[in-house]
């Protein structure tokens, strides 16, 4: 009944919001912020830890929301840790690009894990839900304590 | 002697979808199946054609054109006043405000009576289950004109908790009561009778929001006896930006008006200006005439069906929906009150009402997710927000067996 929704909800979507990884809570960290789309309730604190060198050692984020926005805060967890401020902004604005156009030409190896989320860009009012957890990230990373994808 | 009471009239719901043309469209490839009249209606061909003919053969502005085109286009406006009268049972067509929709009918009110008429240490109450449009204007009151704001519980069910209500108006200091009709999110009508006769009997004046309950049910402003009573076009099958203010004929005269500018003033020197007489007072500016003219043909055609036939078919509707879904596992549908209408708020287990929304436009179903602009209420509710499948008069019961199959299988994909 729903087999044309899979490009959306791919088994990988389900999978990463029904058991995220990264939800779990730093006791320990660096930064952190909060990000909040009151217009539909979604919320995602992320909080990390940066290595002597400036990368993410470690990060982890507490959200709830709907599946897409879980299954994205999970994938950004995962594919941020161990890069650089920098590289995350950049990874960001790939991310960003994908999930409006559905498609991207960047060669980054973090982009096939990152993929299964391009369906969104074919649900406009969806989009928000996928990049809170980016805007969250990049807060904390900015020093600020909030943000919001709305 | 038996008296034969007759039944209420059949509501032919296949012939009524044909006077809406959007019902033939299709989503995503599939038969738009639409449960979100709630937030906006669809509109019959009766008042599309009003529009555009009004727009093609009789359009001028109003009030003021010494020609044929302006006095048509005047009379056909200020007829709608006369059919929004009759629609509310008002003693008077002079007590009928348009204004843009219920936001601003309530803003005018929360202005001019709230500002005008309200003195500081006074208090408005409203309910944990109104609106935002019923609750930020008396917000803004409360801060900017120390009026006092008291909020109604509601019990768990959904219903206004009425010895809670009564203990409100105790002390005797509350000036306004503003309350809706019939809530957006659980459904449930308020017994306005009821308090009306407590609020006057405290001293307090009485406004409904009828934005949900005047397309449902016959409103009669003089049986309830309100003071004001407010709603908006565009979900009674009328065209958006168009509403309606109903006041007592004393109010609207003692009330300051809300805008200045045209048509509100009677004359105009540099020093001074008069008013308008009431309800032109309070109709500063060209208004929506084409609108008016839309909801004048709204009106007329949902009182041609008749609403003992509306609430009939909608009152089959909600019980027909009330028990499909809950025969689906996990499903929980938010207040359960003794009095209800057509708009069903509920959560799935496991699934987030957005999703839940998106999957179900997948297969052609509108409903709306989030907190349906009722943030409090889902606080009280301990609840994030909610799916809400609303009727009209034009859902048939294959469209909520649809809804229901459709979560069935929802609830099996996020299992």
């Amino acid at each position: 009944m729903f087999d044309d929704v899979r490009d959306l909800y791919q088994d990988i979507i389900l999978r990463h919001s029904r058991q995220p990884l990264h939800m779990r809570r730093l006791e320990e960290f660096d930064a952190k912020a909060i990000g909040d789309n009151p217009m539909c309730g979604d919320r995602c604190e992320v909080r990390l830890r940066l290595d002597p060198a400036g990368s993410i050692a470690d990060i982890g984020f507490e959200a709830r929301g709907c599946a897409i926005s879980l299954a994205s805060a999970d994938l950004m967890a995962e594919t941020t840790a161990g890069r650089t401020p920098a590289q995350v902004r950049a990874l960001a604005d790939i991310f960003f690009g994908l999930v409006r156009t559905g498609t991207t030409t960047s060669k980054d190896p973090a982009i096939e894990k990152l993929k299964p989320l391009s369906g969104v860009s074919e649900y406009p009012s969806r989009i928000k839900c996928a990049t809170l957890p980016w805007a969250a990230t990049l807060a904390a990373l900015d020093g600020a304590m909030e943000a919001s994808s709305e | 002697m038996n008296v034969i009471v007759p039944p209420p009239p059949a509501l032919d719901v296949a012939r009524i979808r044909q006077d809406f043309p959007i019902l033939a469209q299709t989503v995503r490839g599939k038969p738009l199946v639409f449960l979100d009249s709630a937030a906006s209606a669809q509109k019959p061909r009766a008042v599309i054609d009003a529009m555009a003919t009004a727009m093609e053969t009789q359009y001028a502005n109003i009030h003021r054109g010494l020609h044929w085109m302006s006095e048509r286009t005047t009379e056909a406006y200020e007829s709608v006043r006369d059919q929004v009268a009759a629609l509310l049972n008002a003693p008077s067509r002079n007590e009928i405000v348009f204004t843009r929709n219920t936001t601003e009918s309530i803003n005018l009110v929360a202005h001019s009576y709230g500002r005008g008429i309200l003195a500081p240490g006074q208090a408005v109450l409203i309910s944990e289950m109104e609106h935002h449009s019923n609750l930020v204007p008396w917000q803004m009151l409360r801060d900017a004109d120390s009026i006092e704001l008291r909020i109604a519980p509601i019990t768990d069910a959904g219903e206004l908790d009425m010895e809670a209500y009564a203990a409100l108006l105790a002390d005797g200091r509350v000036g306004l009561v503003a309350m809706t009709h019939m809530s957006n999110v659980l459904g449930s009508y308020t017994p306005a009778a009821r308090i009306a006769a407590l609020a006057h009997a405290a001293g307090a004046r009485v406004l409904f929001d009828g934005s949900q309950a005047v397309v449902h049910r016959a409103v009669d402003v003089q049986a309830i006896d309100a003071d004001f009573y407010v709603f908006t076009g565009h979900k009674l099958y009328g065209p958006t930006g168009v509403g309606v203010l109903w006041a007592r004929h004393e109010l609207l005269e003692a009330m300051p008006p809300f805008l200045g500018g045209g048509e509100m003033i009677a004359s105009v020197t540099y020093e001074h200006s008069t008013w308008a007489r009431v309800p032109h007072k309070f109709e500063a500016g060209t208004p929506a005439i084409v609108e008016v003219i839309g909801l004048g043909a709204a009106i007329a055609y949902v009182r041609s069906i008749g609403f003992d036939a509306i609430a009939a078919h909608e009152a089959s509707l909600t019980d027909h929906a009330l028990s499909r879904l809950a025969e689906i596992p996990g499903l929980a549908v938010i207040g359960g009150a003794q009095d209800r209408g057509g708009v069903i708020s509920f959560t799935l287990q496991g699934a987030h009402p957005h999703d839940i929304a998106t999957l179900l436009d997948r297969n052609g179903i509108a409903v709306r997710a989030g907190h349906h602009c009722a943030e409090p209420l889902m606080h009280r509710l301990g609840l994030e927000g909610t799916a809400r499948a609303s009727f009209a008069l034009y859902t048939t019961h294959e469209e909520i067996d649809f809804l229901a199959r459709n979560l069935e299988r929802i609830r099996e994909f996020f299992a």
